[in-house]
């Protein structure tokens, strides 16, 4: 298949690509881009590693095409923090020690955060209903809807300002 | 959501059992955490690999020409052209127990084994490649499980392991047959347990690097890199100095990574060949199908007890689906068998494992390590007699469990254990719960778990576990550990008792780990070893440096000779004159001037002595799990869960928090949800849609309440966490199925339709009896 120019919007930044139009986002993102924050840990859309964030909403990079997301607000795990500063759920996990090998949380924060930009006040099954789709192998997620919750409280927003 | 309680809390630390956060996570919340899964090096080429579709045939032929000819492949390799063909295992000491060529020469012994490797410079390449490759094959009769393998006539699928038996086992103590006669009631069962899949997030993945000076650099995730180190200088015939294994950060392990896989020696033998670096990844279904797995295990049982509930004697005899190699399964042989015991007193006991090989996937340690397997059959059967007897559950596992003090004879010496405090915990959790809504019940379980393996099988000359403490003139300090971060959070656990013990704060201690060239030997990450055995060796480390420091301080000082310093919170002082001091950095500073600019270095190791055969130290847990069946279709919803749990002195207050709800996921899973279906040798459900692990939806709270003790042999009176916890939920699930209903389900994982299937027997027998 003939080679194509795709630009891609990625943490505020444009990149233009020339790519195979088959390629997938998260191939883009990982292995053109080169920001390997987003992890890919299934070939069935299964384990949500590979979450990012496209116009705020959650999405399976695996599941889309890199050219189906030109034009999009692309945000992964790296588009978080501003000037060093973590966001609010990265500091959530931290307190609660939402991950440990670490390898789901970059999927796991996007899917998180999407949820808390849908919802700001999210119910614990709520929480639970939006990280469903993201597999963690380590913690069992009650950590992860602690931090979850704690981010819907308040607790983070207070300190920063 | 979750509760969690301190039983008899020890005098507050500096550091330790404190809110520290995982010193990783801002690389791992942040995305800059690089896995070997993310490493990409100048010239890397992709590896892929051809699988074997047969579960036992001869390699006749390999054809690969074709494969060549296609514009960006790089290079092929095969076991008979470009390996030793050396037979490998983890069980070094032992010659026929190292029977795997990840390449094998002649033969393949089950569906998915690695047989041709190609190298191209893009993985879409060297895929389209394999279908380019030719492998002719004699097929040979197979055999799937161990009850047919052991038979006369059965496939042989070792030279010379007769009836397929791999290794045996046997343990004893006391006089069985005696035992047995002064009971008053005795029961026996028959008991299946399933397999599991590690299912570690980041898949099997290697990058090898090997350069004209014939030195190999190898990006691997693992949970050894001193096994890794020793193992590949063992098949490529090289010097474990020339071979240099960095594993910074893994995605997770549970005990399936800490043996040669295929990735990392199929990407060293292409790099060999080739002069360039080579990158193989798993794929989900290849770490499915072609990794391995949870031992599947045969069990039976037989217990006798007196009228009152007190034990007399236990016998078990185990077949083990072995697989078609050793692994680590032998272990799990041994410690299934000395975990069926646990946690109770038995006058005799005698238990008697065969491994058996077969053309399945190999199966070997995993998270409980057989400890799960044993709990299974054991927890519910004598849960099960308290019934027949009609015995108070909790009561008769209380007057028969293990104390401070117990002796297993021939096996190990009970130095610390909080059961009985266990028991009082659940029985008023339960007790608080009062009346259950209908269809729902409480299920209890209760075992024990090592605190790192005694046994050097691997033939190491190296102290277990060794750490370097390195003090700079700033007052930061370097921590060198050999240990193995996989998740688990040693980093941040050997940071503290090093932070503890040196007197500083746990930001100004760096570690580094996962990387054999700068950082000592250490067994690595396995059978719940870290905190023990490399909690002590850098505990001893920072005493060591600490040392240097005071006696430094202390010529400076003038004090009588009867007082004693100290350092906490980076201030070095007498400790009967706390305000009498001086600032860590200026003493550190000073020192290192009279040392004529050394930096101060500590250094320690831990190899246990005396401490029976097993393990120095054993934690003990009782769990209860509230489950809610729906009667139409068998599902189990998981509702509700406390464990009593004793560790010994918590260390990483956080992490030990995580460890323990996380080994609740994999345990609950292996009970009612991990199920792997084999046809012919065949996987069948090697992805995640059709393997099913818990999701956020389906993880109810886990409780805990942590009962302190102290043991004497671990540092700060520490022991095992994280790992023992998976063994006591399978049999948990059982024991509330069968408070709900009175079923009997001996197999696990406990599928719906097994529970519809027993119901359905109940209904049927409760009409005869009408
Ligand atoms: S990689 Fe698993 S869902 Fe995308
Ligand atoms: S932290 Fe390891 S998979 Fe979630």
């Amino acid at each position: 298949m003939e080679k194509k120019v795709v630009v891609l919007n990625v943490n505020g930044i444009d990149y233009e690509l020339y790519i195979n139009p088959k390629t997938l986002l998260v191939e883009a993102i990982r292995d053109y881009i080169g920001l390997t924050g987003t992890k890919r840990g299934c070939d069935t859309v299964s384990c949500g590693a590979c979450t990012v964030l496209i116009n705020g909403m959650s999405i399976k990079s695996c599941s889309v095409l890199a050219v189906q997301a030109e034009g999009y607000k692309i945000t992964t795990i790296e588009g978080l923090e501003k000037n060093g500063k973590l966001a609010p759920i990265q500091e959530a996990f931290l307190d609660q020690g939402a991950y440990q090998c670490g390898f789901c949380a970059p999927g796991m924060i996007m899917s998180s955060q999407a949820l808390l930009n849908e919802n700001p006040n999210p119910t614990e099954w709520e929480i639970r209903e939006g990280i469903e789709g993201n597999i963690c192998r380590c913690t069992g997620y009650n950590s992860i809807v602690r931090a979850v919750q704690a981010v819907a409280s308040g607790k983070y927003t207070e300190v920063k300002s | 959501m979750n509760k969690y309680t301190v039983i008899n809390p020890h005098e507050p630390f500096r550091v330790i059992n404190t809110h520290v956060r995982n010193i990783d996570g801002i690389a791992k919340v942040t995305g800059r955490a690089v896995y070997t899964f993310d490493v990409k090096l100048p010239g890397m080429l992709y590896g892929k690999i051809l699988r074997s579709p047969h579960p036992h045939a001869k390699i006749l032929k390999i054809d690969y020409s074709k494969a060549l000819e296609i514009p960006g492949v790089m290079g092929v390799v095969t076991g008979k052209e470009d390996t030793l063909g050396v037979k490998q295992g983890i069980w070094r000491r032992y010659k026929d127990l190292c029977d795997e060529q990840i390449l094998p020469v002649d033969k393949v012994r089950y569906i998915g084994e690695p047989v041709v490797a190609v190298a191209a410079i893009t993985e879409e390449i060297a895929e389209k490649a394999l279908d380019y490759i030719d492998v002719e094959y004699e097929v040979l009769p197979a055999v799937f499980e161990p009850m047919d393998a052991i038979k006369k006539d059965a496939p042989e699928i070792h030279e010379g392991f007769e009836r397929n038996i791999n290794v045996t086992r046997h343990i004893e103590w006391g006089d069985v047959e005696e035992a047995f006669e002064e009971a008053d009631y005795i029961r026996e069962d028959w008991f299946k347990c399933g397999g599991q899949a590690h299912m570690c997030m980041e898949t099997r993945c290697a990058v090898s690097s090997y350069t004209p000076d014939g030195k190999l650099t190898i990006y691997h995730s693992n949970q050894s890199p001193y096994y890794m180190q020793a193992l590949m200088a063992g098949v490529l015939g090289m010097r474990e100095g020339d071979i240099r294994i960095i594993s910074t950060y893994v995605g997770g392990g549970f005990g399936g990574k800490f043996e040669l896989d295929g990735a990392i020696f199929c990407s060293a033998v292409l790099s060999i060949k080739l002069k360039r670096p080579v990158k193989i990844v798993y794929t989900r279904e290849e770490d499915f199908i072609a990794t391995k797995r949870r031992t599947p295990m045969y069990y039976y049982t037989r217990t006798g007890v007196k009228k009152d509930g007190t034990f007399c004697a236990r016998e078990a005899k185990v077949f083990t689906n072995g697989g078609a190699y050793t692994g680590m399964g032998a272990t799990a042989l041994y410690l299934t068998g000395f975990f069926h015991s646990f946690p109770y007193k038995w006058k005799a006991y005698r238990y008697d494992g065969y491994r058996v090989y077969t053309n399945t996937l190999p199966s070997t340690s995993m998270r409980g390590f057989g400890a799960p397997q044993a709990m299974w059959c054991s927890e519910q059967q004598i849960e099960w007699i308290a019934a027949d007897l009609g015995l108070d559950p909790i009561e008769m596992r209380r007057k028969n469990a293990h104390e401070e003090g117990t002796i297993i004879p021939g096996q190990a010496t009970i130095a610390s254990c909080g059961i009985q405090q266990c028991f009082d915990e659940i029985k008023k959790w339960i007790d608080s719960k009062g009346q259950l809504p209908p269809n729902r019940a409480i299920g209890i379980s209760a075992c024990g778990f090592m605190s790192g393996g005694i046994f050097n099988w691997f033939d190491t000359p190296y102290s277990f576990s060794s750490a370097v403490v390195t003090v700079n003139q700033d007052g930061t300090v370097e921590l060198n550990v050999g240990a193995q971060e996989i998740g688990q959070g040693s980093n941040t656990t050997l940071a503290i008792i090093c932070a503890e013990t040196l007197g500083v704060k746990v930001e100004d201690v760096k570690v580094h780990s996962g990387d054999t060239d700068f950082n000592p030997a250490d067994l690595g990450a396995w059978g719940s070893r870290q905190t023990l055995m490399a909690g002590n060796a850098v505990k001893m480390a920072a005493e060591d440096a600490k040392r240097q420091i005071l006696e430094f301080a202390y010529a400076q000082s003038g004090l009588n000779i009867v007082y004693d310093l100290d350092i906490k919170d980076r201030w070095v002082h007498a400790i009967a004159r706390p305000e009498r001091g001086e600032d860590f950095v200026k003493v550190v500073r000073r020192a290192i001037r009279g040392k004529d600019g050394q930096r101060i270095v500590g250094r320690g190791y831990y190899t246990p002595h005396r401490k029976g055969m097993i393990s120095p130290a054993y934690s003990y847990m009782l769990q209860a799990v509230e489950i809610e069946v729906d009667e139409e279709t068998g599902k189990i919803r998981l509702c509700d869960s406390l464990t009593a749990h004793d560790c010994g002195q918590p260390i990483n207050h956080l992490g030990l928090i995580g460890q323990l709800e996380g080994a609740f996921s994999m345990a609950a899973g292996y009970g009612y949800l991990e199920y792997m279906p084999f046809e012919d040798g065949k996987l069948m459900n090697p992805n995640l849609v059709d393997y099913k692990v818990i999701r956020a939806t389906e993880m109810p709270p886990a409780n805990i309440a942590e009962v302190d003790t102290y043991e004497p042999e671990g540092p700060y009176g520490a022991k095992e966490a994280g790992e023992g916890l998976t063994n006591p939920t399978a049999a948990a699930i059982g024991n509330a199925l069968f408070r709900l209903f009175g079923i009997q389900i001996k197999e696990c994982p406990i599928r719906a339709e097994m529970i519809l299937k027993a119901l359905k027997e109940k209904r049927e027998k409760e009409q005869q009896g009408k």
